[in-house]
């Protein structure tokens, strides 16, 4: 699925990474424990988290992660955004809860990185 | 572990600081960026990623500072950190999946679920943990350069 699409189904506003949205990807990992996500490191893998400070940044960069989605309308910081610029990771924000964000893109066939 | 001074082909060492959680992270982006440079296997570049970070978020969370002594070989990488801090009093305790002793500040930081330790144990080849209690700790990983994970 292209990150354009992930953004328009859980109506995301796009914080970093507008040009880069034509991205694929198949997989997600869904939590505020950066752990777990490090836990089962998936290249590619779209993040969903409520974690904003810059750390949910700095594991994406060290997973390889291309895009988080940050939920419960939460916002990265300063820090987060101005790393994610530098690496080029796509950031977007929805008003969406975990649950729903990650139901909504099980249904459409994204995988969990497990 | 530790290999002669002649296989080394190349050996860093970096200074972390506890508490510092701005700057954590760093160090495990700088070994990362040096191994992708050389065009090391990204698998192995993700492996290596995690354990130092999660090493690091250690040191940060737990200790006063400490010393990531990274070395490639022609066979393999080892990752040593070795911190200033309380030590672990129960190694085995530490070892357990979801055993943490992280305060609400650590968890809000997205660290200190009692994942960290197995995460490193997990992606390396080899893997000592050695601690002394008012001391500090240290942590030996090594990671196969012909290893899959």
């Amino acid at each position: 699925m292209r990150l354009a699409a992930i953004r328009d189904l859980l109506k995301c506003d796009v914080l970093v990474g507008g040009d880069d949205l034509d991205a694929e990807l198949d997989t997600a990992a869904a939590s505020d424990a950066m752990s777990a996500v490090l836990a089962s490191p998936r290249p590619r893998a779209l993040m969903i988290t409520g974690l904003a400070n810059i750390q949910s940044v700095r594991t994406a960069q060290v997973a390889f992660i291309s895009a988080i989605v940050y939920v419960r309308d939460t916002r990265p910081n300063e820090a987060a955004i101005a790393l994610a610029r530098e690496k080029k990771i796509v950031l977007l924000a929805t008003k969406l809860g975990m649950f729903e964000c990650c139901g909504i893109l099980y249904g459409q066939g994204i995988k969990g990185a497990t | 572990m530790r290999p002669s001074v002649a296989e080394e082909l190349l050996r860093r060492t970096f200074e972390v600081r506890g508490q510092d959680f701005d700057k954590a992270g760093e160090t495990s982006a700088e070994v990362t960026a040096i191994l992708k440079d050389l065009g090391i296997d990204p698998d192995i570049i993700l492996r290596v990623g995690v354990v130092t970070f999660e090493a690091e978020m250690n040191v940060v969370m737990y200790a006063h500072e400490a010393t990531v002594t990274f070395i490639l070989t022609d066979e393999e990488i080892l990752i040593d950190v070795t911190d200033r801090g309380p030590g672990i009093p129960d190694i085995g305790l530490a070892m357990q999946t979801g055993y943490s002793t992280a305060s609400d500040e650590m968890r809000e930081m997205g660290f200190g679920y009692g994942l960290g330790l197995p995460n490193i144990k997990k992606n390396s080849d080899a893997f000592i943990l050695e601690s002394e209690v008012g001391k500090g700790t240290t942590v030996h990983s090594s990671i196969r350069l012909d290893s899959s994970g």
